[in-house]
C-alpha cells in the first residue's frame, strides 16, 4: 500500500487536557505519502499542527490513532527499533544557535550522531572499515562548508548564521539518511542566507536522492523548492497537490487566504482572516474552517446551497493520491 | 526641511573593549507626518541601532555624531527632562519580541495605562481607562482585553498591545523594529494593516524597519536599504523592490520570490558569503566581496550616494549604465 517512501494513514495526534480541560487534537486525521527524492512543503499558521504531525513522522510523538509508514512498513517505537530509524530519518531544527552545543567544535557537533550510532565500531565488524573524520570531512563538503578541514575546530560562535545552519545539515547528512525533515529550516536565517540554504536542499536532492519535508508557513520558500505542497488547517490537510497546482490554482478559501496575504507589490485584495487558529481542543463542527472562512461569510456558500453542509457536516480526510484535492463542500 | 523626523548625517560607534564597532556610518533619512518609511537589510546591518538613536536608547558605549531632529528638536542634544517628554508622546518604538517586553505579572490594560499616566499627570483613572479602551479597539482588539494578562493572548495579540502602547501619548512618529518578525503570515497581515490604517486615519509618521523588503514594499511609501552601516539604497517602495538598482537591492527583493514567478521555481535566489564583520569592513565598496557584478575598482572606490533618477539615489558606481541584469540566483 501507499507510494511514498514515509507515510501517514489516518495520524491522530491527542493531546490530554489538563485541569479538566479537553483533550486537544494536535493531529486530526492525516494521511500523507513522501516519495523518496521528492520535497513536499507542509504549510500552515502556527498552531495548526504542522509541527506535530511533523515529529510523528519523527517517531517522536506516538499517534494516538492510525500509523506512520517507513519503506512499506509500520513504524516500530521500540528504542532499538526507533534508533535505527532514527538514521534513515533526520530532523533539521529553525534556529541553528540553539540546535548546536556552543562548547563543541564543528568536528564534535558532526560526529556525535555517528557515535552515537556506533557507525565506525559496525564498519570495523563489517570490513569495510571507514573512519571518522573522513565521514565528517564528507557531511560538512557535502553541506557546501569547504574545505571541510578548515572549520573542524571551528566553534559556532566563530560561524555566521548562514554556516551554522549548514554544520547542523551536515550532522544529519554524516548519517546517510534516506530523508530529512526541515522545521522552518530558513526562517531564523538572514534574507540573502536564505537562499543559499534552499539551494543546498535542493542540490541534496538531486545528487543524493533524498527526500524532504519542510515545514513552514513561507509560501515563497514552497515556491523556491517544493514539488508537493499540503496545506494544514487545524490539525487536518485541507488542500494537497503539486505546487504548481495549489499555489496556481487553490481551491480551499484558506489557501486562497494564505496567499491573498503574502506580501507582493502588485498585490491581489488581501483576505485577512479574522482571528487566529482557533483551539485544537475544540474543533467546530461541519468544516473546521467555517467560522473564518470567507467564502462563508460573504454568502457564497448559501447561494450555492451549502452553507448548512459548511456549519454541520463534517468533510472526509483527503486521500495521499497524486492528485490536486481539497476537503471544501465547494470544491466537490 | 523641518520634517517629522530629520536625521542628519548620522554616525554611531561602538567601543568595545578596544576595538571600536562602527554601526551606523553617515546616515541622513526624513520622514513627514503621514508617511512610512521602510528601513531594509540583514542583521548587522545597523537598522536597530538607527532605530535606537531616534529616541536616544543607545546604550552607553555608543559614540554618536549628527544630529537627529524630531519635530526639530536635536534628541542628541536635549536635556534629560525634554527627552523624557519626548518620548511616547512626540516618538515612540514599538520593538520586535512582545513577550519579552510586556510585563507577565501586569494586566496589559495598566500597561498601556502607564505612559499616559506619566506624562498626563491631570489624567484621572477613569479617563486613562477609557483612553486605553479606545487604543485597543484603535489596534483591533476589544477593550475588555485590558483585564488580560500578556499569556493570555496569542502572539498576534500582544504585538497589537505594544502598538496601543506606542500609540497611547497620541505620537507624531512610531519607530516599528520588525514588528513582525516572530509572526505567521496571517498575523502578520492584520498587524500591518493595523499600522498601515493609523499611518492613514491619524496622519502619523512610521519608521518600519524589517529584514523582509516584500513586507516594506506592499507597506511604506518609500524604502531605505542599508548594508554595512550605510544606506545604499533610496526609493519609492514599488521601485526597490521591483526595480532595484544597487545588486543588494536585487538580491533582498528576489530572495522573497513571487508566489507564481516560474524564474523562482527551484531556483531560489541569494547571495554568496556573509554580512561584512563591522570590526574588519572590506575597503572600496563594503558590499564588492559579494557582489555579483563588481569590477575592479569597487575593491578600491567607495561610491558616494548618487541619484539615477529623481528621488532614486544609489551607492553603487555601476547605477548610471543601462540597466545591468543583476544575477541573484543561489549558488551552492
Amino acid at each position: 500500500m501507499g507510494g511514498g517512501l514515509l507515510s501517514g494513514r489516518d495520524v491522530e495526534v491527542t493531546f490530554r487536557g489538563r485541569g479538566g480541560r479537553p483533550d486537544a487534537k494536535g493531529v486530526d486525521g492525516v494521511d500523507i505519502d513522501i516519495a523518496a527524492g521528492e520535497i513536499v512543503a507542509l504549510v500552515g499558521e502556527s498552531g495548526c499542527g504542522k509541527t506535530t504531525l511533523a515529529r510523528t513522522l519523527l517517531g517522536l510523538e506516538r499517534p494516538s490513532a492510525g500509523e506512520v509508514r517507513y519503506d512499506d512498513h509500520p513504524l516500530r517505537y521500540s528504542t532499538r527499533a526507533m534508533r535505527g530509524y532514527r538514521r534513515q530519518v533526520q530532523l533539521i531544527l529553525q534556529d541553528p544557535t540553539g540546535a548546536l552545543n556552543p562548547r563543541q567544535s564543528v568536528y564534535e557537533s558532526v560526529a556525535e550522531g555517528l557515535r552515537i550510532h556506533h557507525v565506525v565500531d559496525r564498519s570495523r565488524k563489517s570490513g569495510q572499515q571507514v573512519n571518522e573524520s573522513d565521514l565528517v570531512a564528507r557531511a560538512l563538503s557535502r553541506a557546501g562548508l569547504r574545505p571541510p578541514e578548515r572549520f573542524f575546530l571551528s566553534y559556532p560562535h566563530e560561524l555566521s548564521g548562514g554556516q551554522r545552519q549548514r554544520v547542523v545539515i551536515a550532522g544529519a547528512l554524516a548519517l546517510e539518511p534516506d530523508v530529512l525533515i526541515a522545521d522552518e529550516p530558513v526562517s531564523s536565517l538572514d534574507a540573502s542566507i536564505r537562499g543559499e540554504i534552499l539551494a543546498l536542499l535542493l542540490k541534496l536532492r538531486d545528487e543524493l536522492g533524498l527526500s524532504v519535508l519542510v515545514v513552514t508557513h513561507d509560501l515563497g520558500l514552497a515556491w523556491n523548492i517544493a514539488d508537493r505542497i499540503a496545506v494544514m488547517y487545524l490539525g487536518r490537510i485541507v488542500e494537497i497537490g503539486s505546487t504548481e497546482e495549489v499555489l496556481g490554482a487553490p481551491r480551499h478559501p484558506y489557501t486562497r487566504a494564505l496567499l491573498s496575504v503574502v506580501p507582493e507589490i502588485d498585490q491581489i485584495e488581501p483576505v485577512v482572516l479574522r482571528g487566529e487558529t482557533p483551539d485544537p481542543s475544540r474543533i467546530p463542527s461541519g468544516c473546521r474552517f467555517h467560522p473564518r472562512c470567507p467564502a462563508l461569510l460573504d454568502g457564497t456558500a448559501a447561494d450555492r446551497g451549502i452553507a448548512e453542509e459548511c456549519v454541520s457536516r463534517p468533510l472526509q480526510v483527503l486521500p495521499a493520491t497524486g492528485a490536486h484535492r481539497a476537503a471544501c463542500w465547494l470544491v466537490d | 526641511m523641518a520634517g517629522l523626523l530629520d536625521i542628519q548625517d548620522l554616525s554611531v560607534t561602538y567601543r568595545t573593549g578596544g576595538e571600536d564597532l562602527a554601526a551606523v556610518r553617515g546616515v541622513t533619512l526624513s520622514i513627514a507626518s503621514g508617511e512610512s518609511v521602510g528601513v531594509a537589510g540583514e542583521s548587522g546591518c545597523g537598522k536597530s541601532t538607527l532605530a535606537s538613536t531616534v529616541l536616544r536608547l543607545q546604550p552607553k558605549n555608543a559614540v554618536v555624531t549628527g544630529q537627529v531632529l524630531v519635530g526639530g528638536n536635536d534628541v542628541l542634544t536635549m536635556r534629560w527632562g525634554h527627552l523624557r517628554a519626548v518620548r511616547w508622546s512626540d516618538a515612540s518604538v514599538v520593538f520586535q519580541g512582545a513577550l519579552h517586553s510586556l510585563n507577565p505579572v501586569q494586566r496589559v490594560g495598566d500597561q498601556i495605562a502607564e505612559p499616559i499616566r506619566l506624562h498626563d499627570a491631570y489624567a484621572s483613572k477613569a479617563q486613562a481607562q477609557s483612553r486605553v479602551g479606545e487604543l485597543l479597539e484603535q489596534v483591533g482588539l476589544t477593550a475588555a482585553r485590558a483585564r488580560s494578562y500578556p499569556h493570555q493572548l496569542s502572539g498576534g495579540q500582544r504585538q497589537r498591545v505594544m502598538i496601543a502602547m506606542a500609540l497611547a501619548c497620541r505620537p507624531a512618529l512610531v519607530v516599528a523594529d520588525e514588528p513582525t518578525t516572530a509572526l505567521d503570515v496571517m498575523v502578520q497581515a492584520q498587524v500591518l494593516k493595523v499600522l498601515t490604517d493609523l499611518v492613514g486615519e491619524l496622519g502619523l509618521g512610521l519608521m518600519l524597519i524589517s529584514h523582509d523588503l516584500s513586507v516594506l514594499a506592499t507597506t511604506c511609501d518609500r524604502v531605505v536599504v542599508m548594508y554595512a552601516g550605510r544606506i545604499i539604497e533610496e526609493a519609492s517602495a514599488s521601485t526597490v523592490f521591483a526595480h532595484p538598482r544597487h545588486p543588494y537591492s536585487a538580491a533582498l527583493a528576489a530572495a522573497f520570490p513571487r508566489v507564481g514567478d516560474p524564474a523562482a521555481r527551484f531556483a531560489p535566489a541569494g547571495l554568496a558569503g556573509d554580512p561584512p564583520d563591522p570590526r574588519r569592513l572590506p575597503t572600496g565598496c563594503c558590499f564588492h566581496p559579494r557582489c555579483p557584478i563588481a569590477i575592479e575598482a569597487c575593491r578600491t572606490v567607495d561610491p558616494p550616494l548618487e541619484s539615477v533618477s529623481v528621488g532614486h539615489p544609489v551607492a553603487c558606481i555601476r547605477a548610471g549604465e543601462p540597466q545591468p541584469a543583476i544575477p541573484v540566483r543561489a549558488a551552492v
